[in-house]
C-alpha cells in the first residue's frame, strides 16, 4: 500500500512539474467550447439545448489529448520494463497511473465547466447535474483510455489511433451522461437517477477492466 | 535479502520477431558467483538478460530458483539496469531514488539512501534534476538504484556505459560486495570488469550478422563454452 502511495504521489508530483500539459488540454476545451456559438450563431435557446452535449463532447476530446503520454515516457526511459519486473502486479502499476490521469486531467476539466457553460447560455439549474455526470463519467475516460494508451505504445502517430480506439468505447458513457443531464432539466427526476447510476456502473467496471486489459496490452508490447 | 540458494536456467530458447535469437542456454549461478556475458553486437546478451528478468517470453527451457518461495519469479528478485536509465528526467536525483527505495523496499531503511548517493558520487547533486545530469552521472544514479533495496540478483546489461574509469572502477568494488555477501550478477560487458568471482561465457555470432544465434552450454564450472549455430 506505501508503495502504492509512492507511486501515485510520484505521477502527480510529475504531472505537476510538466504543467504545460494541463495548460493545453484545457486551453484546447476552452477553444472547442468558444468556437460552438460562433458556428452557430447567437440562437441562445439553441446553444442552451446543445451546451450538456457540446460539454461532455468537447471535454472527451480534450481529455483524449494527454492520453498518449500515459506510458510513453516511462517506455521510453525504461521504467516500464522496472514495472514489469516488479514487486506490484502491472495492474496496480496502470491503477494508479490511470488515477493520477483523472486527477490531473479530467477533474481540473470539470472544475472549470461551469464557468466554459456560459458560453453556452446553459441552464442555471443544468450546471450542477453536468458537474457531476462529468465527475462520474470521467473515471470511465481515465480508466478506459488507459487501454488505448497501452495498445499503441509502440505505433507512431499514436495519438490519433487513440481517438478511433477509445471514442467507441466512450459512447455509453456519453449517452448516460447527457440523458442524466437532460432529465434532470425537464423534471423527470427518477430517470436521471436512473442513468446517474448507469453512469457510475460504468465508470465502476472501467476501474476493474480497464487496469487488467492496459495490462496485459503493455505485456505484449515490450515484449 | 530473500534466501535465495541457487540460480538454475536449463535450456532456455528466446525469440525475436521469429528468429531464435538465443538457442539454447543453460547455466546455474551459486550465491557469490557472477556470470559475465561476452560477444559482439548482436549476439544475444540483451535478449538473455531481459528474458531472465522476464521481460520477453521464453521459447522453451525453465529457469529455477533454488531456495526462495514457489511462486517467485527472478524479476521480482533482481535489479536491472540496462541501456535506458529508468530516471524520470523532471525527477531530481534525490527524488528518483528515494521513490524506488519506497516502492521496493517499503522506505524501512533510508539510510540506504545516502549509502547509495554516497557510493556513487551523488551527494553534491541529489537536488538536481535529473535533465541537467551528463550521460555518465545519470547512469550512476540508475546504479545508485541497486543500493537503493537490496535484492540478491543484479542484472546489468552494459551498466558501465559512459562511466569514466575512475567510476568503473568504484563500481566493481560495489558488485564485488554485493558478491562477498551472497549476492548473484549476470552481466554483458566488453570490458574487463575486475569481479572477483566471475565466469565469463562468451556469445558467438555468425559471419552473417543478421539472425545470429548464441547457445551457451556449460558443464560443471570453469569448463564453460559457447558456440554460435545459425538460425
Amino acid at each position: 500500500m506505501r508503495a502504492w502511495a509512492a507511486l501515485l504521489g510520484r505521477e502527480l508530483r510529475l504531472a505537476w512539474r510538466s504543467g504545460s500539459a494541463i495548460g493545453t488540454v484545457l486551453g484546447f476545451y476552452a477553444i472547442a467550447v468558444a468556437m460552438m456559438p460562433v458556428a452557430i450563431g447567437p440562437d441562445l435557446n439553441l446553444l442552451a439545448r446543445i451546451a450538456p452535449g457540446v460539454l461532455w463532447i468537447s471535454m472527451m476530446l480534450a481529455a483524449l489529448l494527454s492520453l498518449g503520454r500515459l506510458f510513453e515516457r516511462d517506455h521510453e526511459n525504461g521504467t516500464l520494463d522496472l514495472w514489469q519486473m516488479g514487486v506490484m502486479p502491472l495492474e496496480l502499476v496502470v491503477t494508479a497511473k490511470a488515477l493520477a490521469h483523472w486527477m490531473t486531467t479530467c477533474l481540473p476539466l470539470v472544475v472549470i465547466t461551469p464557468v466554459l457553460g456560459l458560453f453556452l447560455n446553459i441552464e442555471a439549474g443544468a450546471v450542477p447535474m453536468v458537474v457531476v455526470t462529468m465527475l462520474i463519467g470521467t473515471v470511465a475516460i481515465s480508466f478506459l483510455g488507459a487501454i488505448a494508451a497501452a495498445l499503441t505504445l509502440r505505433s507512431r502517430r499514436g495519438g490519433v489511433l487513440i481517438a478511433l480506439l477509445v471514442l467507441p468505447i466512450y459512447v455509453p458513457t456519453l449517452i448516460y451522461g447527457i440523458a442524466a443531464t437532460v432529465a434532470s432539466t425537464t423534471a423527470l427526476g427518477e430517470a436521471a437517477i436512473s442513468s446517474l447510476a448507469m453512469l457510475g456502473a460504468i465508470s465502476l467496471i472501467a476501474t476493474i477492466v480497464g487496469p487488467v486489459a492496459a495490462a496485459a496490452a503493455l505485456r505484449v508490447q515490450t515484449g | 535479502m530473500r534466501a535465495l540458494a541457487a540460480l538454475k536456467v536449463d535450456g532456455i530458447q528466446v525469440d525475436r520477431g521469429g528468429i531464435r535469437v538465443v538457442e539454447e542456454a543453460s547455466f546455474s549461478l551459486g550465491r557469490g558467483e557472477a556470470l559475465i556475458l561476452a560477444g559482439p553486437n548482436g549476439a544475444g546478451k540483451t535478449t538473455l538478460i531481459r528474458a531472465l528478468a522476464g521481460l520477453l517470453p521464453l521459447a522453451g527451457g525453465t529457469i529455477e530458483l533454488e531456495g526462495a518461495d514457489d511462486d517467485a519469479r527472478l524479476g521480482e528478485m533482481a535489479h536491472y539496469v540496462a541501456h535506458a536509465n529508468a530516471i524520470d528526467a523532471d525527477l531530481t536525483v534525490a527524488e528518483n531514488l528515494s521513490f524506488w527505495q519506497v516502492f521496493w523496499d517499503g522506505g524501512a531503511d533510508s539510510s540506504r539512501l545516502d549509502q547509495a548517493l554516497d557510493g556513487f558520487q551523488l551527494q553534491s547533486l541529489r537536488d538536481i534534476p535529473a535533465r541537467y545530469l551528463s550521460a555518465g552521472q545519470r547512469r550512476r544514479t540508475a546504479l545508485a538504484r541497486l543500493i537503493v533495496a537490496p535484492r540478491p540478483i543484479w542484472l546489468l546489461d552494459e551498466a558501465t556505459v559512459s562511466l569514466d574509469t575512475g567510476q568503473v572502477e568504484r563500481f566493481s568494488v560495489r558488485v564485488n560486495r554485493h558478491l562477498a555477501a551472497g549476492g548473484m550478477v549476470i552481466a554483458s560487458t566488453h570490458l574487463q570488469l575486475g569481479f572477483d568471482v566471475a565466469r565469463t561465457v562468451t556469445l558467438d555470432v555468425d559471419e552473417g550478422g543478421i539472425g545470429a544465434t548464441a547457445r551457451i552450454t556449460t558443464g560443471p564450472p570453469g569448463t564453460w563454452r559457447a558456440q554460435g549455430t545459425r538460425a
